[in-house]
């Protein structure tokens, strides 16, 4: 009986399926109808959310994959990068500080609530509240009566004007914040969320193209099942039946699984088999820039790096760096040279800024300005560069202590610890007497995000205390610009100060690496190194 | 000796009425021998004992004189020959990172040796102390030791190593990971002579021992232990070579010795990554451990065989 | 009987209170604040930190975090874990995938390192005796993750024999695989302890009056021989099994097993405390079951010993 029942359940759903698809071709006109079963389940690897599946409190890779499917935003980003209104019928301002945000009529949750101007503002207030302690509150620091000092529970900034339209005022013109609308901690939340918020972040009810398969659809440290929700009427509509996305605690394992024909998707490459993956895999593999940024940060405050002594030393450091080689040798070519602090997938980037050449190797150069660090005060001791051993990062920071050590003749080494925890606590309470790793992957596609916090006075992530007025005023008048182009042109002055000044040494920018099986069609990697999953097809199981 | 014959005055005729003392006195007088001697004349006309002992020198040798058998630093990386094969300078090749892998296997014979070595005496003597106590006293000498093994075994060692190996993640020494392996480990051993013990104490000759008034802790020592502890050394001469694959289990998980450390683990943690396109970087220190963990197993299973009295009569 | 296994019920919590507050205060140890690594690469701003720290009872101190913990075990909640999941959750999800495991991994070492053991033992200095001495001596001296590489790549993946990592729920014939790298680890200790106690048993003298008897091998092998040889093995194999069930780290991360040890490395990588004391806690429950088993086993297997009273 059973059996029958979902037999024709199933028919019932591929019909439906095969409607929606030619209806949507007719109406887009460009690109072909694509093939494959429309109830078919992509599956791809993932790693256990480590956190409640809460939008304000998500950000890990792990969840906000889970999240950016299930949920819906103002905006969404297409495989370049650029926004793309999803909830929003319009976001408008005329002097970058104040905006006005209409949402679409008709959008509703998957549980029947309406998507309202509300539902966005009650959520970006909570994740706003210093009370509730949310992982990605700093992301509201620039809307008008945000404190981290006392609880604020209803942000100044934020007001409801109709059913369908609120107005965001920041404390500054912020030229880049409606570029920052398609990241997680902007999502809206149904009024069912707050009803119980930890139970919501167990079975989180979105608007996004894909919601829980049932209730309980997480099964912690195993996977989560998504289906489509035909409920969804935004770009973003899925061409298959739902992800099942795989939580595997090592990149090895999930790339085993692909080979052995277990996984459909797999959205990262294991150090191991980057020399080989694309050759195996051939055109079902992907290897392009991503907008994640690798350097080591040498803070002012360790002896011999502050003043012009520090300058100079960094600058021998940078130029002794073989980072060609490296790229090529310990990952395989699956690492891009940096020639900036931004990443080559950002709107404004540029690859031949002025004083770009301290990247690039050049040891007579770094021996002669090291000599020249030396005249000043001579050096001594070991150049260590921390690292989390938990990260797979010990192949390159050896290669690059190693090139230090034989370009400068001086002794270099990595300096592991264990845990990331410890790691970090470290960095960010300033007690770590060495260089340390420092990455950042973009939040939203924009060179602010590159530069701001990292290196702007007393920002967040400004790991190395680095502070520089004049770079920060630069900053500042670039978020000041309504233009893109004339905004952009301020962050890339700012990069020469940082030429000079190199807070950070950049290493290189992360690829993304993935491939996937013959079942499937269609995959493409967005800006932030996840495949656009709604796009991907897979021809029926035979 | 005398004095403990006397106490049996209260159950058997006067010394002198007996024969005992004649008997007695043939044994003192005869050349001197007791257990270790007799396993000395016994193991060293075994070929196994030689070979392996011949081993061992020479990986002590290397372990302390690596200078003698390489002149390259270990140190010394250079990218452009990452993976290089034998040549030149080089015996077996280079290393990924472009180090000499022979140089690195003479370099990391000291660490993994020490590891291995500090481990098992760690094991061994805090096995034997525990198992043996709990094992031949029994009762609550035997209830309190136990539970102390049991405390410090049902924490998984790798896991407890993680923890240690992290608080002391700034004082990471050869010394602070055997500690961490062995203060974990010493547990199965304790069990094991235990249970041997369990069965060696009520045979006959123990008892024949209790009834000659000899104390209860030099028949621990002069019967009960000698019989009981030849599954003891199988288990310790494997765990020896446990200790050192342990030490690059824990390179493997990030809480091994300091890269700047030449050791096998390290060496096998990091090659195995390139596992699919260079083999070699895997395979020569795996060797190099192999051989030395076999040259300690053919010793433990030589020494073995002579101080168990039933094996030798087997034979 | 009754009054031993009572003795040792009671013996018992000392141990759990023992080991809990070790690994409690390990954890504690633990340089680095898990509520900085929340936060990934990015720097959170320290208002933030002290509301989760309170939240987790982190900004109390040590005694008083362990002692909240105990309440919480009396009333059977055990905490929740970072990503809101009740560990009592993690526990009944992870243990049964963990348990099946390790008792195929131990069936696997048993029949291999015990049929190995045994005819190594009867044919002392043969062929074959030095054959299993080799083999066991190379897998002794190849580190468990190797060998696991290795089989998932010739076994899984070129061969396609086995899936190459556990597919969800776990299914048994998806665990044969790192099972039997599990039971390389132990079959040498196992084959080793076997043969060696084969040997001794087979010269002593019930054995050979046996033979003198007139017995066939068949009967004096299993009967005489085997039985009397299995002592120090049986306590290996139970020793052994305790530490399968606190999870094999290494193995169940290459073959994505979503067990007891890999849940249980992650949650110390990340100093999620209540998670590390829950395990550990059950685990020494199960440890300590065990061995208590182990105890009364002797019994049968071994006539002369008995526990008194």
């Amino acid at each position: 009986m059973r059996t029958k029942r979902f037999g024709v359940a199933a028919i019932a759903l591929a019909a439906a399926g095969a409607l929606i698809l030619s209806g949507c071709s007719t109406g887009g006109g460009g690109d072909e109808a694509p093939k494959g079963d429309a109830t078919a389940i992509i599956t791809t690897d993932g790693t256990e959310p480590q956190n409640p599946l809460i939008p304000t409190n998500t950000n890990e890779v792990g969840g906000g994959k889970i999240l950016d499917e299930i949920f819906a935003g103002l905006v969404y980003y297409d495989a370049k990068g650029a926004p793309v209104n999803d909830m929003a019928e319009s976001i408008e301002s005329d002097d970058a500080t104040t905006y006005t945000i209409k949402v679409k009529a008709d959008q509703k949750f998957t549980n029947g609530e309406p998507v309202t101007a509300e539902s966005f503002v009650k959520a970006w207030n909570y994740g706003a509240a210093l009370d509730n302690a949310q992982l990605s509150s700093y992301f509201f620091e620039s809307i008008k009566g945000f404190s981290y000092d006392v609880n604020v529970p209803e942000l100044e900034g934020l007001k409801v004007v109709d059913d369908l339209t609120f107005t965001v005022e920041l404390n500054q013109p912020e030229s880049d914040f409606p570029l920052r609308l398609g990241y997680s901690a902007f999502y809206p939340l149904p009024e069912a969320a707050w009803e119980d918020i930890a139970a919501f972040g167990e079975n989180p009810i979105g608007n996004g193209p894909y919601k829980l398969a049932e209730e309980g659809a997480w099964e912690h440290n195993e996977k989560i099942s998504l289906v489509k929700n035909d409920d969804y009427t935004g770009g973003r509509k899925p061409a298959n039946g739902g992800l099942d996305i795989i939580f595997y605690a090592t990149q090895e394992a999930a790339y085993a699984d692909l080979q052995g024909g277990n996984l459909d998707v797999l959205t990262a490459i294991p150090s191991g088999a980057l020399g080989t993956y694309e050759d195996e895999f051939g055109d079902r593999s992907v290897n392009q820039a991503a907008a994640v940024f690798q350097s080591f940060t040498i803070p002012a405050r360790l002896p011999h790096f502050s003043g012009e002594e520090g300058n100079l030393r960094r600058q021998a450091i940078s130029m002794a760096i073989n980072r060609d080689e490296i790229t090529d040798v310990i990952f395989s070519g699956t690492r891009t040279p940096a020639h900036d602090f931004t990443s080559p997938v950002i709107d404004g980037y540029s690859e031949d800024l002025e004083g770009s050449e301290v990247l690039d190797y050049n040891p007579d150069e770094a021996k002669k300005l090291w000599a020249e660090a030396d005249a000043i005060a001579p050096w001594d001791g070991t150049f260590k560069i921390a690292y989390n051993a938990d990260g797979g990062h010990q192949g390159w920071v050896d290669a690059v202590s190693n090139s230090i050590k034989n370009v400068l003749g001086i002794d270099a080494s990595g300096d592991p610890y264990p845990t990331f925890a410890e790691a970090r606590t470290k960095i960010t309470d300033r007690s770590i007497q060495t260089a340390f790793r420092t990455g950042w992957q973009a939040d939203y596609p924009a060179l602010y995000n590159f530069l701001g916090p990292l290196y702007g006075t007393g920002a967040g992530s400004n790991d190395g205390d680095y502070s520089n007025p004049e770079f920060d005023q630069l900053l500042s008048d670039g978020l000041a610009e309504t233009d893109l182009d004339a905004a952009n042109k301020n962050f890339q002055d700012a990069q020469v100060i940082l030429f000079k000044d190199l807070p950070a040494i950049p290493l290189w920018y992360a690829t993304v690496n993935g491939a996937w099986s013959e079942t499937v069609e269609n995959v493409e990697f967005g800006w932030n190194s996840v495949p656009l999953y709604n796009e991907v097809t897979k021809t029926a199981a035979e | 000796m005398p004095s403990r014959n006397s106490q049996q005055n209260h159950f058997v005729a006067p010394l002198e009425e007996t024969p005992l003392v004649a008997i007695d006195q043939v044994k003192t007088e005869g050349k001197p021998s007791n257990l270790w001697i007799d396993a000395w004349h016994d193991v060293r006309k075994r070929p196994m004992f030689w070979i392996s002992s011949v081993m061992i020198f020479v990986i002590v040798t290397v372990a302390l004189f690596p200078s003698l058998f390489t002149s390259v630093d270990p140190t010394f990386c250079e990218l452009s020959k990452s993976l290089d094969g034998p040549g030149g300078d080089s015996v077996l090749g280079y290393t990924k990172q472009g180090c000499d892998i022979y140089s690195r296997i003479i370099y990391g014979t000291g660490t993994s040796l020490s590891v291995g070595i500090i481990v098992t005496v760690l094991v061994f003597v805090l096995g034997i102390v525990f198992g043996a106590f709990a094992g031949f006293y029994g009762g609550w000498v035997d209830g309190v030791l136990s539970r102390v093994g049991d405390i410090f075994f049902s924490i998984p060692y790798i896991l407890a190593a993680v923890v240690i190996m992290s608080v002391f993640s700034a004082y990471r020494s050869v010394w602070i990971i055997s500690l961490a392996i062995g203060i974990f480990a010493w547990p199965s051993t304790a069990r094991v002579l235990r249970a041997e013990i369990f069965r060696v104490k009520n045979a006959d000759y123990v008892m024949a021992a209790t009834a000659i008034g000899v104390s209860r802790f030099r028949i621990l020592l002069r019967h009960v232990l000698p019989n009981s502890i030849a599954p003891v050394i199988v288990v310790t001469t494997i765990s020896l070579a446990a200790a050192i694959v342990a030490e690059a289990t824990l390179s493997f998980l990030g809480v091994g010795l300091p890269s700047t450390t030449m050791s096998w683990g390290n060496d096998i943690s990091q090659a195995q990554n390139d596992l699919r396109v260079a083999p070699q970087t895997l395979i020569y220190p795996s060797i190099a451990l192999s051989l030395t963990v076999l040259s300690f197993i053919m010793l433990g299973e030589v020494v073995r065989d002579a101080l168990d009295p039933k094996a030798r009569a087997a034979r | 009987m009754a009054g031993y296994i009572l003795r040792r019920v009671l013996q018992a919590v000392p141990v759990l209170l023992g080991t809990t507050f070790l690994i409690y205060f390990m954890v504690f140890a633990m340089p680095g604040d898990p509520i900085v690594a929340l936060f990934g690469d990015k720097t959170p701003n320290p208002a933030v930190i002290e509301q989760l720290r309170e939240r987790y009872h982190f900004d109390q101190p040590f005694i008083v975090q362990y002692l909240l913990f105990l309440k919480g075990i009396f009333v059977g909640d055990f905490g929740i874990s970072f990503s809101g999941q009740p560990v009592t959750e993690i526990l009944a999800k992870t243990f049964p995938v963990t348990l099946r495991l390790a008792a195929l991994a131990i069936f696997f070492e048993m029949i291999a390192g015990i049929g190995v053991g045994l005819i190594a033992g009867l044919r002392k200095g043969k062929f074959f005796d030095s054959s299993a001495l080799a083999v066991s001596l190379i897998l002794i001296s190849v580190p468990v993750f190797v060998i696991a590489f290795v089989a998932q790549l010739v076994f899984a993946i070129n061969l396609g024999w086995f899936r190459a990592t556990v597919g969800p729920g776990a299914p048994l014939q998806d665990l044969i695989l790192p099972a039997l790298v599990l039971a390389t680890i132990s079959f040498a200790q196992i084959q080793r302890l076997t043969r060696s106690s084969v040997i001794e048993t087979s010269g002593q003298d019930f054995v050979r009056t046996a033979a003198s008897k007139g017995l066939s091998r068949r009967r004096i092998v299993p009967v005489h021989i085997l039985r009397n040889s299995l002592i120090p093995v049986v306590t290996y194999l139970a020793v052994d099994f305790g530490t399968l069930m606190v999870g094999a780290t290494v193995t169940e991360g290459i073959f994505n097993v979503p067990g007891v040890g890999r849940t249980l490395y992650q949650a110390i990588i990340r100093g999620e405390r209540p998670t590390v004391v829950a395990f550990v806690t059950v685990m020494v429950l199960i440890y300590l079951v065990v061995n208590l088993l182990v105890d009364l086993l002797y019994a049968v297997l071994d006539p002369r010993i008995r526990y008194a009273k």
